[in-house]
């Protein structure tokens, strides 16, 4: 079978720091080679894709797509939240196990990722339950997960409440050689909150979440952690001082990482001073001391990946008084948008920022992605840099409307995504 | 964030939060609320101020006595009323409180007096509803409760005169779930007070309270020093079930106002509740029925500063904002 190339663009594989004008030889689904056509390659010139003026890197890879299938279909399926997640550039994502039913059985972990492959879209690699139906009591049957497919342990968002069966699941984990992937948030403190514990909560009569109830979490996860041998992931940081327990951690050379949403990075709870229900996520938006402690993390290592927390929503969930609201953002279409904002605000290194959003995850989650390496599946996202367009209902791929940078300006734009050497969207009109 | 609560031309539109509004806006609200003093004077307690209006109240928590107040504001205003009460099981969807308004709407409705549970409930109905229709809080959540703010400061107007400068003010008690609070802090401060304290015991205090512009007391007798006004509110019983208090009476022993307490503030001073009061609990029998008392003034002048938001936002010809007065 022939290959194809893209050619003329500016390839960054921010896994090996390459930064180059190069052509990438694709054969087979997988990457042939990088720069010289490799011996023996004919290359299809009518598959050939030129990418004069865009940067050619590794497909994203997303550490939290709620897909909503099954158990919340109204919200977003399978097909339309991973063709979604394709049209951003994402080519792997990661699904917590907060399904209905929850992710843990092998067999809803095996229909999930059943119907991801037959939508041949974004590669989905689904997390499983730590506990039986995510209620902290029963441990989920990990072994028989993992061979299922699931890459990773958690509980999502349901705190452990009983710190000897939390114990015990970091232990089974550790001995199925699974990394749990924990969200902070101390079971009872700021339970019923709904938005950052300070001055906007008080001003707005919400009943606040204060940074204690996540400090608190990642201390007792980074204690249980010391007596199980389990290997870490901390989802959704939202604190400065968690991010510098994260840190010490580290220091201590635990198997620890960290991951932040992208809507931590742009907004604070002044965002909330209007009841803004778009902006009602968990954990929740905090101060702008928090945030750029978060940019900071990230400069600094302590926090590896930026996610897009993605969690679509039908518009009657964000159309109630704001405690009422379901939390969540639909941040799928904006991880490369807002990711490269960041760049031009803090003035970062372009590939040190796409790292953040390709091999980081995918080491996270221990997958051979996010790299332009030969021989690796050809997971490709190419985006014009110089692109401006602004977020709108209209172009948004997500079955959810629901975000608050509606109406952002935004500079890059994927023109092309690649999965196993197949091009599964593209923005040109040929 | 109050923008919505104000047409383009600075005037009244919907009456939300104290937070955000102008202070001569509030002098305006004062000023009015005197002017229908005299009408609850007369033999008809009539005004046709809003004659062929129709004023729902929708109270989706329980309440007599401010529902009262707001009805017997808007009849004698001559305006139509309807009073829609809702348990809160039946609409814990937004959805439902929608499509509720679109009902209301329906009926030609000019204004719905909302009382809610949730916090912003009132804003998130004003930004769905048609031009036509005005909103006024009647409460919502921990938030504000505007226009019993407002009747404090006339109440507080009344005795201690128009001019706010001089005056320090407590108030004491559970702050956290306190909308009354909220509004009169907001109220105070925009008003032009010297000083505006509150007092409680620190499980009953918001987080970072000072933001609101007022100072920080966790003792009630070094708190109502020297202070012209003492607000009480209400402790809700539920509030003992809880971990925030050990018990009725240690928070009395600590917190209740009695006239021992009652030593160290200004000889003129006045002590005020929002009702309905708890003896025993927040304030003793012979505090709340002495002399210094004005809490059943603060009834009926309720219902003077509800007639005059509703005719401000309603019939404004012949209350235009008086923008050269501040």
């Amino acid at each position: 079978m022939a290959g194809f190339s893209i050619t003329g663009g500016r390839v960054i594989d921010p896994a090996t720091g390459l930064d180059a004008i190069a052509d990438v030889h694709i054969q087979d689904g997988k990457i042939a080679a990088i720069g010289e056509l490799p011996e023996g390659f004919t290359a299809d010139a009518e598959m050939s894709i030129d990418a004069t003026g865009q940067v050619v890197c590794p497909g994203l890879v997303d550490l939290s797509v709620r897909l909503r299938e099954p158990g919340a279909e109204h919200k977003g399926t399978i097909v339309s939240e991973t063709r979604a997640a394709a049209s951003a550039g994402i080519t792997s994502l990661c699904c917590p196990p907060d399904t209905d039913p929850a992710i843990d059985t092998p067999a809803v972990a095996e229909l999930l990722q059943q119907r991801a492959t037959n939508a041949g879209m974004t590669k989905v690699y689904p997390l499983a339950a730590l506990t039986v139906g995510l209620k902290g009591q029963h441990l989920a049957e990990m072994g028989d997960l993992k061979e299922a497919g699931c890459i990773g342990v958690s509980n999502a968002m349901m705190p452990v409440e009983n710190t000897e069966v939390l114990r015990h699941a970091m232990e089974y984990a550790a001995n199925c050689d699974l990394t749990l992937f924990v969200q902070p948030q101390e079971p009872f403190l700021g339970r019923k909150g709904c938005a950052h514990e300070g001055a906007v909560s008080t001003r707005l009569g919400l009943a606040g979440i204060p940074e204690a109830a996540e400090t608190i979490a990642v201390s007792r996860i980074i204690f249980l952690m010391e007596i199980t041998g389990v290997k870490v992931h901390f989802c959704r940081l939202s604190t400065a001082r968690a991010v510098d327990m994260v840190q010490e951690a580290q220091a201590r050379s635990l198997p620890v990482s960290a991951d932040v949403s992208t809507h931590h990075l742009f907004l604070t709870d002044m965002d909330i001073l209007d009841y803004d229900a778009q902006c009602h996520v968990m954990p929740p938006l905090r101060s702008q001391r928090d945030k750029d402690a978060l940019r900071q993390g990230l400069a600094s290592e302590a926090i590896h990946a930026i996610c897009s927390d993605h969690q679509p929503h039908e518009p009657d969930a964000k159309l109630s008084p704001f405690a009422m609201t379901d939390q969540g953002i639909s941040g799928i279409d904006t991880l490369l948008p807002l990711t490269l904002r960041l760049v031009e605000e803090k003035g970062w290194d372009l590939s040190k920022a796409l790292g953040m959003v390709t091999y980081k995850p995918a080491d996270i989650l221990g997958l051979p992605a996010g790299r332009l390496r030969v021989g690796d599946d050809a997971d490709i996202c190419i985006f014009d840099p110089a692109s401006h367009w602004q977020l709108t209902e209209n172009n948004i791929r997500s079955v959810g409307l629901n975000t608050p940078f509606l109406n952002w300006d935004f500079t890059g734009r994927v023109s092309y995504t690649l999965i196993n050497g197949k091009v599964v969207h593209t923005s040109i009109n040929n | 964030m109050n923008n919505i609560q104000l047409h383009d031309n600075g005037r009244l539109r919907h009456f939300i939060g104290i937070e955000g509004l102008p202070r001569h806006l509030l002098v305006d609200i004062l000023d009015n609320a005197e002017s229908f003093i005299s009408v609850a004077d007369k033999q008809v307690k009539k005004a046709p101020l809003l004659r062929g209006k129709t004023i729902a109240n929708l109270f989706f928590e329980p309440s007599t006595r401010t529902r009262n107040t707001f009805e017997l504001a808007a009849k004698r205003l001559s305006a139509d009323t309807l009073n829609v009460n809702i348990s809160m099981s039946a609409t814990t969807k937004g959805e439902t409180l929608i499509d509720m308004l679109r009902n209301m709407e329906a009926m030609q409705c000019d204004m719905f007096v909302i009382r809610h549970g949730e916090s912003g409930a009132p804003f998130f109905m004003a930004q769905h509803v048609a031009p036509h229709v005005s909103i006024i809080n009647a409460g919502d959540g921990w938030h504000e409760h505007p226009t019993q703010g407002m009747l404090d400061m006339f109440t507080i107007r009344q005795h201690k005169g128009a001019d706010f400068s001089a005056l320090k003010v407590a108030i004491v008690g559970d702050i956290l779930h306190s909308r009354v609070a909220r509004s009169q802090i907001h109220a105070l401060t925009t008003l032009g007070a010297a000083e505006v304290r509150v007092i409680a015991p620190k499980t009953l205090m918001p987080t970072n309270v000072e933001s609101l512009g007022v100072h920080v007391y966790d003792r009630l007798k070094k708190g109502l020093e020297d202070v012209d006004v003492v607000i009480m509110l209400r402790l809700q019983k539920e509030r003992m079930q809880g971990a925030l208090l050990p018990s009725q009476h240690e928070y009395f022993q600590y917190y209740g106002l009695t006239n021992e307490k009652l030593e160290v503030v200004k000889p003129d001073a006045i002590v005020m509740h929002p009702g309905p009061i708890n003896r025993g609990v927040e304030i003793d029998s012979e505090v709340a029925d002495g002399d210094r008392s004005v809490i059943l003034e603060q009834v009926s002048n309720g219902i003077a500063v509800r007639m005059a938001v509703m005719s401000m936002i309603l019939a404004p010809k012949t209350n235009e904002p008086k923008k050269d007065k501040h």
